[in-house]
């Protein structure tokens, strides 16, 4: 069996969107578009680039990312460091990968965030405070899976 | 040992269980005698809170002598991590409000 600690986990929404990969592209990085669909950010699209997006704190969340952008292959690949650790009780850092895959009918829009490490659900252990939360959570994502 | 969210559910479920594991995590290895002292309830209660745990996979012991002292098992939080579903929602969410961008876009 593979060793869970070491293992980061990842997230993939994908959808395929009847319009071109240039169309997609601009709604994923022009920041009043992205605001539209995302939060409010000052996105660029520039390798390096450090941005925020910011919406309505949550319990546990501050209601900020603090990014980087990592990659930029337009109209194909966009990647951007999401979370530095510092804005929730979970401490989670993550990569998030938008590839876009021309197909017959549109394209194949592709979103994975990876980085989802079995120690962010002990970050939770450590501060008594947050876990209602994760129980909470739990009992959401339990009866989810049911 | 095969577990799932359910079983580590359950076992963290219960506020002196939940006490026990979060001091452990804080702590470090302890014995369950030190434990007992700090749980405010009986060594066989402590003991079969620490068995419940372990059959969840989220704590792991280890004998020394007369006492045995148990450790968290981080590992063993993984099936946790399926609260990411939530993260799901989010991103299936920002996937219908970029589609009604795009819809509203020209070309």
């Amino acid at each position: 069996m593979i060793d869970p600690i070491a293992e980061t986990r990842s997230l993939v929404v994908e959808r395929l969107m009847p319009h071109s990969p240039e169309k997609i592209w601009r709604a994923l990085t022009q920041p009043w578009l992205i605001e539209e669909w995302l939060m409010q950010n000052d996105f660029s699209p520039e390798v390096g680039h450090r941005f925020t997006v910011r919406a309505k704190p949550l319990p546990g969340w501050s209601g900020v990312a603090h990014c980087e952008v990592v990659a930029v292959e337009p109209p194909r690949r966009l990647a951007y460091r999401w979370g530095d650790g510092t804005e929730s009780d979970t401490h989670v850092r993550t990569l998030v990968t938008w590839t876009l895959t021309p197909e017959a009918e549109g394209v194949l829009v592709r979103m994975e965030q990876s980085g989802f490490r079995p120690q962010d659900v002990l970050a939770h252990a450590r501060m008594g405070a947050g876990w209602p939360r994760v129980l909470q959570r739990l009992d959401q994502t339990a009866g989810a899976l049911q | 040992m095969p577990t799932d969210a359910d079983t580590v559910f359950s076992a963290l479920a219960d506020p002196t269980r939940r006490a026990i594991f979060q001091r452990l995590s804080r702590e470090g290895e302890q014995t369950v005698h030190i434990l007992t002292g700090h749980a405010g309830v009986s060594q066989p209660a402590v003991s079969k809170h620490l068995a419940t745990l372990k059959r969840a996979g989220l704590v792991s012991d280890r004998r020394a002598g007369r006492e045995t002292h148990y450790r968290v098992r981080v590992e063993g939080l993984a099936p946790l991590v399926d609260w990411m579903s939530l993260y799901g929602a989010f991103w299936r969410d920002r996937f219908d409000a970029l589609e009604d961008l795009l819809a509203r876009m020209d070309g």
